[in-house]
């Protein structure tokens, strides 16, 4: 309202203006935005720039979790988005409170989680002359988020919050960061909400073209080899009963990309499970034979399509993916479909085709998902990493959260624990952040509190951002943390033993902190598996037992992930997929 | 290919910022980038020259252009016709007694001599890059002392701002 004027000094600060609009301070606005935008929880930290913020917020109703760390705020708030879909909301004070954000926010960006990141800056006045704990967020932060603001002015407050949270959470979903200099907390302004955003440089196309949707319905009665990639997108879209239905009706082989589990039941006999590096021979072998391709979703990562001269090379590709950009970057594609994944699957269902006659290929895929199903030997005492993450799904029955860091384990915990709904997988797939499960636990036990959430984590991952066992031990959170401990950084070690001559360069980590005292020292209940043969017993008591758990598994440390699929190999080239 | 885009995006603060560390992310290289305030004082016109690239990498540019928040519009100038210009003050050794070569050499330039000195004269010229290159390459045995040239800025032709503007492998700018 910046025609208005300030109301005289006699009337009350909160007086209705014109359409509704409220007098207030900067500091008030924020959080009269974020209840406007149905914000249910804050992960936040406080400092010097955010205290006005804080100040608004105390007793404003608005759920404030305070971790014990800015990153573990924000991965925090990536695991809330991931299980509801919402955009998660983080606040974090200047300087070294913002570039801790840093690593989320690079996270969040590769993997379209959205999310609405607040910083505080120094005041207005100030602003580059090396204030105490000043630094140029928004430089940092530009190539890591979708968009991000400085707002200079008190006014400019519902504007750019309406804005961001549109921005976040529509479109290809990402972090948007709003920088808030001290004194505009303290600033006075006119607050309406009520106005749609005006963005005409942001008009993202959800509605496919039609005509695109008919050639790849046509493209698919004719093929004799078809398959569904599901990414990420159909989760974004929230679209898995779509999804679910035109597979059905046209009887497709399905693969999933690390971020796109859950978005096809893993119980489905027409799930081959995940592709790429270490994905399911099944899985892998349609990738490759395939002629017909529809990637709902995904961006072809690197990881999924292994050399790109071998990912698909027969195949007419459609990608379907609400960033065009995506489409044509990494593999040569013959349909492209600018649209929602949901909005697509809906035409697509609209249009009748004849199936295609796809059964002996069919039968060939799922003969070989029979034969060479993901696999472990029991050759000892150790515990197999493997049938642990089976062992969890069998006693929860998979009805669970499950979050992971990154490596080894999230390999084992993506081929072993069958997810076969939506919202129930929490994993840093793009930026592979270590230290992203357990806040991110935190995160998904927020959005989803009547489920128990499992933060699957490797030994190193989890004494990045340990720290947040705080958080869980304050709140008695039911969060079950399992830590598959090899003593080593699993992954990198794995490489250095195939690709570097068994040289292990600062990779094993054969000190280690009593993790049991630990998690007791933060006073969760704590545990330590080391046999196999009492590895039911106490697993089933751990996830059994209410509330928080910390249950330390010692693993095989010499277990390494298969099959794979060699950095520069084609995803035809597989070692490892049997015994 | 050279390809010249012209970009509308908001006069704002940090939105050059955003364009460049775009540029820099996805391993894109500028060769000339002006920026300027359109008819509308909202509205700035980036004209970006990029090292030649193929046209995969050309889209991909352009489709990254596309996704910032504060980019209106990218038009591809590469194959339209377009009116392209730059301007280049180049200052040359002159001594007196030499200095009607200089005029002699710049006059089919159109160019001028916008300051004059005891030892040297300082031309002005504008056109496209080939015929700055040209007069500079004609200037340059007399002794270039500095050189300062804008980049180029540009606009689409009116008989090629319409929609069916094709882009064809060849080249359609008109030079004058």
């Amino acid at each position: 309202m910046p025609g208005m004027s300030k109301p005289a000094d006699d009337e009350t600060l909160t007086r209705s203006g014109e359409g509704g609009a409220m007098w207030m301070k900067g500091a008030d606005m924020v959080v009269e935005a974020l209840r406007r935008e149905q914000v249910e929880v804050i992960f936040g930290y406080p400092g010097g720039a955010v205290l006005p913020l804080y100040d608004a917020l105390y007793q404003c109703g608005i759920r404030h979790v305070l971790t014990r760390h800015e990153q573990g705020a924000i991965h925090a708030a990536e695991g809330y988005a991931r299980v509801t879909g919402k955009p998660g909301v983080v606040i974090a004070t200047s300087g070294p409170g913002a570039t801790n954000l840093v690593t989320g926010l690079a996270d969040a960006m590769m993997d379209s989680i959205p999310l609405v990141a607040i910083t505080g800056q120094v005041a207005k006045t100030v602003i580059g002359t090396d204030a105490f704990q000043e630094t140029s967020i928004i430089g940092i932060s530009t190539p890591i988020t979708k968009h991000n603001y400085q707002i200079r002015h008190a006014s400019e407050i519902p504007k750019v919050f309406k804005e961001a949270f549109h921005i976040a959470n529509s479109g290809r979903k990402g972090p948007v960061l709003i920088d808030i200099p001290k004194d505009v907390s303290g600033e006075e302004a006119w607050f309406a909400y009520d106005d749609p955003p005006q963005l005409p440089g942001y008009q993202p196309t959800v509605v496919p073209h039609h005509m695109q949707i008919r050639k790849l319905m046509h493209g698919l009665q004719h093929a004799k080899r078809p398959v569904v990639l599901a990414g990420a997108g159909v989760l974004h879209a929230r679209a898995t009963e779509k999804l679910l239905a035109f597979v059905e009706k046209y009887q497709l082989p399905v693969v999933q990309t690390l971020l796109g589990l859950g978005s096809f039941p893993a119980s489905h006999p027409l799930c081959l499970g995940m592709g790429g590096m270490h994905g399911s021979a099944a899985a892998n072998k349609a990738l490759y034979e395939t002629d017909f391709l529809i990637n709902l979703g995904a961006r072809f990562d690197d990881r999924l399509t292994g050399k790109l001269e071998h990912f698909a090379p027969q195949a007419v590709v459609a990608h379907i993916d609400i960033d065009p950009a995506e489409i044509g970057k990494n593999v040569p594609t013959d349909i492209p479909v600018v649209g929602d994944v949901g909005e697509a699957l809906s035409m697509m269902l609209s249009i009748d085709v004849p199936p295609p006659d796809a059964e002996a290929w069919r039968e060939e895929l799922l003969q070989v998902k029979r034969e060479l199903p993901f696999w472990w030997v029991q050759d000892g005492p150790h515990i197999k990493p493997q049938r642990l993450i089976a062992e969890i799904a069998r006693i929860t029955k998979g009805d669970v959260v499950v979050t992971t860091d990154v490596g080894q384990h999230q390999m084992w915990a993506a081929q072993f624990f069958p997810l076969n709904q939506p919202d129930r997988w929490v994993t840093s797939g793009g930026l592979g952040t270590m230290g992203f499960g357990l806040p991110a636990a935190i995160g998904a036990h927020f959005g989803q509190p009547d489920k128990l959430v499992v933060a699957i984590l490797g030994d190193a991952g989890f004494q990045m951002t340990l720290q947040e066992l705080a958080v869980i031990g304050e709140h008695q959170l039911p969060i079950k943390v399992v830590i598959v401990n090899n003593s080593a950084l699993g992954m990198v070690r794995q490489w250095q033993e195939l690709f570097h001559g068994e040289r292990y360069s600062e990779s094993l980590l054969p000190w280690q902190p009593d993790f049991v005292k630990l998690g007791e020292a933060y006073r969760i209940p704590s545990a330590r598996v080391e046999r196999d043969e009492e590895l039911s017993a106490k697993l089933e008591a751990f996830l059994r037992e209410p509330g928080p758990g910390l249950l330390e598994c010692v693993v095989d440390p010499n277990e390494n992930v298969y099959p794979m699929v060699a950095p520069g190999a084609g995803i035809h080239q597989m070692v490892g997929v049997k015994p | 290919m050279t390809p010249v885009l012209s970009v509308l995006v908001h006069n704002k603060p940090g939105v050059l910022n955003r364009i460049t560390a775009l540029f820099m992310r996805k391993g894109f290289n500028i060769q000339s980038l002006t920026v300027c305030i359109t008819e509308n004082p909202e509205i700035s016109r980036m004209t970006i020259v990029m090292s030649d690239m193929d046209e995969a990498a050309l889209e991909q540019v352009i489709k990254q252009l596309h996704k910032q928040i504060d980019v209106l519009k990218v038009t591809d100038l590469t194959d339209q016709a377009r009116v392209a210009r730059e301007l280049a003050l180049i200052r040359v050794s002159s001594p007196i007694a030499e200095r009607a070569v200089i005029h002699s050499l710049i006059e089919p330039f159109r160019a001028n001599i916008v300051d004059v000195g005891r030892e040297t004269v300082t031309v002005q010229v504008t056109g496209d890059a080939e015929k700055i290159d040209a007069l500079i390459a004609l200037l340059r045995p007399y002794g270039i002392r500095e050189l300062a040239r804008t980049g180029l800025t540009a606009l689409p032709r009116e008989a090629a701002s319409s929609a069916d503007a094709k882009r064809s492998g060849e080249a359609q700018v008109l030079h004058i």
